[in-house]
C-alpha cells in the first residue's frame, strides 16, 4: 500500500492536543488508519493519552484502556487473551512511549515478548519523557540536552548513548520486529501492514520526532525524520521470523547535517560531536556487517 | 463433596467453581500452591480460562485490569511483597468497576524477611477501594471465593475482592472441606456479563481516559457509593448463599456467644478459631464474655460495631499489624465506630510476623478487658509477648 492509498476515514481525529508538528501525533493517525476499527487500543501515561483527549474529550474513534505507564504490553496482552476467550475477533495496539519502553515498561515488555503474546505493540521514540517535561530516557541519544542532562557548566547533555531497544526485541525472536520513521511514510505503511496481518507478537520501533523537546521548528518535523536515517542515527529495518533486512541504506552523511537543525544538540563540543560520529559508524558496521543489506 | 484440602487449595478451586475466564499469575510463598494448583487445573483440561503465567505481580495485575476490562471474569492471588509490588495497580479496579477476584495469604512484609502471618500486606491496601474478608477456615476460603463473584459482580457494587487467609495456618493446612458441586454453584452464580464499561469495537468508548479535576471527585464518590451499597449486597448474597448450601456466615460480621456479654474481643482470620474456645471456657467460669468475628474490613461493619456501644462495657480489639504512629488498623476504625461511647477500648497487638498466638494470649486478653470493666486500664495499646515490653 501507498500512503495515497491510505483510507481517508480518521479514527485518530482532528482536535487532538499534540503540539503542531509532533511526530507522535503522526504515528497514531497513520497507525489507525492501517488497523482499521476492529482495535482495541491501549495507552500508557505519555504524551499520546493526554493529546488524544481529556475527558469527557476524545479524539479516537476505537475503543481503549488507559492503566498505568509501565506496563503497556501486559495490558495489551490481557485484552488480547480476554479477546479470545469471549470468542470476540479484534485486534490489539499498545502505543507506548520511548520512556514507557525503553526503561520502566521494559519487563513487562519483555515478558510478554517471550510469551508471544498476540498483540502489535508501538513505540514512538521521542528520545525523551515529553509528557512530563523533556527529561532524558534511555533512548536519548548521546550529548543532547534535556531537563535531565542539562548544559551545565561542568557536564553538558546526555554522558551515555542511545539504548537499542528493536534489537533487544529481536533477541526475544518474536513474529516481527521493525523499525521506522515518520520521514519515511510509505516504508512505515508497508510495515504496519506485516504487522497487522501477522499473528503473535510484532514490535514496531518508530522515529518520531518532537519539535517541543528537541527545540526545532514545527515544519521540519518530516524533514528531520528523514535526516535522521541518511545520517544513520536511526536505521530503518526489519526482522520477520528471524529474517533480517535493511528496508532503506543510509546515505551515511555527517551527523552535523541532523544535528544542526535542533536546540538540543546546540552546545555540543566539537568532541562530542566526534563521539557521536563515531558510534553512528561503528553501529552501522555492527549492522551491515549482519546483513546482505 | 467432602475433601480433605489445603487453604491454597481451596482458593485454587473457587476459580474453578466459579469458572473464570482469565487468570493472570505470580508464585510467592505462601501463595505458590496456589498458582501451582491452577496449573494443573488448567493442563488438565478441567479450567477452560485463559492463563497468563506473567513475569511479576504488577503485571498480573496489570492484565486483570486489562482483560476484566474487557469482560472477563478475572482472577489472581498472591501474598506479601506481591501484593506490595501491585499497590500503583490496586487502585485502578474499584474505578474502573473491575470486579476482579483475588486471594491473599496474609505474610508479613519485610523487613526483616518472613514468610509467617501478619496482616500488614493487606491492611496498608485498605484506602484502594478493594472489598476485603478475612476468612476462619479452609472452608469459608472457597466460600467466599464463590460469594465474591456474585458480590462484586452485583450491579450496584462492581468493586474487585481481596479474600484472605493466614499464611500456613490456612494456606498449608489441611481440613476437611465441603466443596460444592459445579453445577450448584452456576445455578447460584450467573455467568458474568459486564453491563456498561467494556472494550468493544462496536461500541468504542474510553476506560481510564485522563480526566480534569471537574469530574475526578465524582469518581471517588462512586467508589464510595459502591462500597456503601455492598454492606447489603454482601448481607443478601451470605443468607442466599446460607439457604443454598447450608452455611451463612452473618455477613459482616459474625458475633459469637455476644447475648448478653459484658466484654467482646473483636478478632480477624484464623485466632478467631481460638478465641471461641477461649469464650466458651471463660463462659463456663460463668463471665460475661463474647466475641466478634470481623469478616469484613472493607466495607468496614460501622453500623454492627456502633451497636455494641450500647450494649457492652468494654471492648478489645485484636489486630496483627501495626499502623505505625497511631495503632492497630482494627482498633482504629473500631474506636472511629465507637466514638460517642465512653467505654474503655483496648487493642491487643499479638501474632505479629507470625508467630502463634495462643489460648494463654487470648485469656490474657479478655482478663484485661474484665479489668478494663472495672475501671482498671494499664496500657490502651497493649503488645502482648513482646521482648522488652510490659503488655
Ligand atoms: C510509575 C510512574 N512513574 C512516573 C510517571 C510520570 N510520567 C508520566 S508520563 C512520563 C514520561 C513519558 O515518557 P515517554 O514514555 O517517553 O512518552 P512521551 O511523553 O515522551 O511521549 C512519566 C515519567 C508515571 N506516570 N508513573
Ligand atoms: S511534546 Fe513532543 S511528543 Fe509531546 S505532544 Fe508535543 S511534540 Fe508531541
Amino acid at each position: 500500500m501507498k500512503i495515497k492509498d491510505l483510507s481517508l476515514e480518521e479514527l485518530f481525529t482532528s482536535g487532538h492536543t499534540a503540539c503542531p508538528g509532533c511526530g507522535g501525533a503522526i504515528v497514531a493517525r497513520i497507525a489507525m488508519k492501517v488497523f482499521g476499527k476492529n482495535t482495541c487500543a491501549y495507552f500508557p501515561a505519555n504524551c499520546l493519552l493526554v493529546f488524544g483527549g481529556t475527558y469527557p474529550y476524545n479524539a479516537f474513534k476505537v475503543p481503549y484502556l488507559h492503566v498505568l505507564f509501565e506496563n503497556s504490553a501486559v495490558c495489551a496482552a490481557g485484552i488480547s487473551r480476554a479477546l479470545k476467550k469471549l470468542g470476540r475477533d479484534a485486534k490489539t495496539v499498545a502505543f507506548a512511549g520511548d520512556g514507557g519502553t525503553a526503561d520502566i515498561g521494559m519487563q513487562s515488555l519483555s515478558g510478554a515478548a517471550e510469551r508471544n503474546e498476540d498483540i502489535i505493540y508501538i513505540c514512538y521514540d521521542n528520545e525523551a519523557y515529553m509528557n512530563t517535561g523533556i527529561q532524558r530516557s534511555g533512548s536519548t541519544p548521546f550529548g543532547a540536552w534535556t531537563t535531565t542532562t542539562p548544559v551545565g557548566k561542568k557536564i553538558a547533555g546526555k554522558e551515555v548513548f542511545k539504548k537499542d531497544v528493536p534489537r533487544i526485541m529481536m533477541a526475544h525472536d518474536v513474529p516481527y520486529v521493525a523499525t521506522a520513521s515518520i520521514g519515511y511514510p510509505n516504508d512505515f505503511l508497508n510495515k504496519l501492514e506485516k504487522a497487522r496481518d501477522m499473528k503473535g507478537f510484532r514490535y514496531l520501533h518508530v522515529f518520531a520526532p518532537c519539535p517541543t523537546g528537541w527545540r526545532y521548528d514545527p515544519a521540519k518535523t518530516v524533514e528531520i525524520g528523514k535526516l535522521a536515517v541518511e545520517c544513520g542515527m536511526w536505521t530503518l529495518y526489519e526482522c520477520e521470523n528471524g529474517v533480517f533486512r535493511i528496508t532503506k541504506k543510509p546515505k551515511l552523511s555527517p551527523v552535523t547535517d541532523y544535528i544542526k537543525l535542533q536546540g538540543r544538540f546546540r552546545h555540543m563540543t566539537e568532541e562530542q560531536v566526534d563521539t557521536l560520529q563515531g558510534w553512528v559508524t561503528e553501529k552501522w558496521e555492527k549492522i551491515s556487517g549482519e546483513t546482505k543489506g | 463433596m467432602k475433601r480433605v484440602i489445603t487453604g491454597n487449595y481451596a482458593a485454587a478451586y473457587g476459580a474453578y467453581l466459579t469458572r473464570v475466564d482469565f487468570v493472570a499469575a505470580y508464585p510467592i510463598t505462601p501463595q505458590t500452591l496456589i498458582v501451582e494448583h491452577i496449573s494443573e487445573f488448567v493442563n488438565d483440561g478441567l479450567l477452560d480460562a485463559e492463563y497468563m503465567r506473567v513475569e511479576s505481580e504488577h503485571s498480573a495485575m496489570s492484565a486483570c485490569v486489562a482483560a476484566s476490562a474487557t469482560g472477563a471474569r478475572t482472577y489472581t492471588a498472591t501474598a506479601s511483597q506481591g501484593l506490595a509490588l501491585m499497590h500503583e495497580v490496586l487502585f485502578i479496579p474499584p474505578v474502573l468497576h473491575l470486579p476482579i477476584v483475588m486471594p491473599v495469604v496474609n505474610r508479613t512484609v519485610a523487613a526483616p524477611i518472613g514468610i509467617w502471618c501478619e496482616q500488614n500486606d493487606t491492611m496498608p491496601q485498605r484506602d484502594t477501594g478493594w472489598l476485603q474478608v478475612y476468612c476462619e477456615d479452609n472452608q469459608e476460603v472457597v466460600d467466599m471465593v464463590i460469594q465474591s463473584c456474585m458480590i462484586g459482580e452485583h450491579k450496584k457494587v462492581l468493586l474487585p475482592s481481596m479474600v484472605m487467609l493466614d499464611a500456613f495456618i490456612l494456606s498449608h493446612t489441611v481440613e476437611p472441606v465441603d466443596f460444592p458441586e459445579i453445577e450448584e454453584v452456576d445455578k447460584f452464580l450467573p455467568k458474568y456479563k459486564p453491563e456498561h464499561a467494556y472494550l468493544d469495537p462496536k461500541r468504542p468508548m474510553v476506560l481510564g481516559s485522563f480526566t480534569p479535576p471537574e469530574y475526578i471527585q465524582e469518581a471517588r464518590y462512586q467508589t464510595e457509593e459502591s462500597m456503601n451499597n455492598a454492606r447489603k449486597v454482601i448481607t443478601d448474597v451470605t443468607k442466599e448463599f446460607g439457604k443454598t448450601f447450608g452455611r451463612d456466615y452473618g455477613g459482616l460480621i459474625e458475633k459469637y456467644r455476644c447475648e448478653d456479654a459484658e466484654v467482646i474481643l473483636i478478632t480477624t482470620g484464623t485466632v478467631t478459631s481460638t478465641a471461641r474456645l477461649v469464650v466458651d471456657q471463660y463462659r463456663d467460669k460463668g463471665k460475661k464474655v463474647g466475641l466478634i468475628k470481623l469478616r469484613f474490613f472493607r466495607p468496614f461493619p460501622l453500623q454492627e460495631i456502633k451497636e455494641l456501644g450500647e450494649q457492652v462495657e468494654a471492648v478489645g480489639v485484636y489486630d496483627r499489624s501495626m499502623s505505625f504512629g497511631t495503632a492497630g488498623p482494627t482498633y482504629i476504625e473500631t474506636r472511629y465506630a465507637l466514638y460517642g461511647y465512653s467505654i474503655p477500648i483496648l487493642n491487643f497487638l499479638a501474632g505479629l510476623g507470625g508467630r502463634d498466638v495462643t489460648i494463654k494470649d487470648i485469656s490474657f486478653m479478655f482478663d484485661r478487658l474484665l479489668e478494663a470493666k472495672k475501671g482498671k486500664i494499664k496500657n490502651e495499646i497493649v503488645w502482648i509477648g513482646t521482648r522488652g515490653v510490659e503488655p
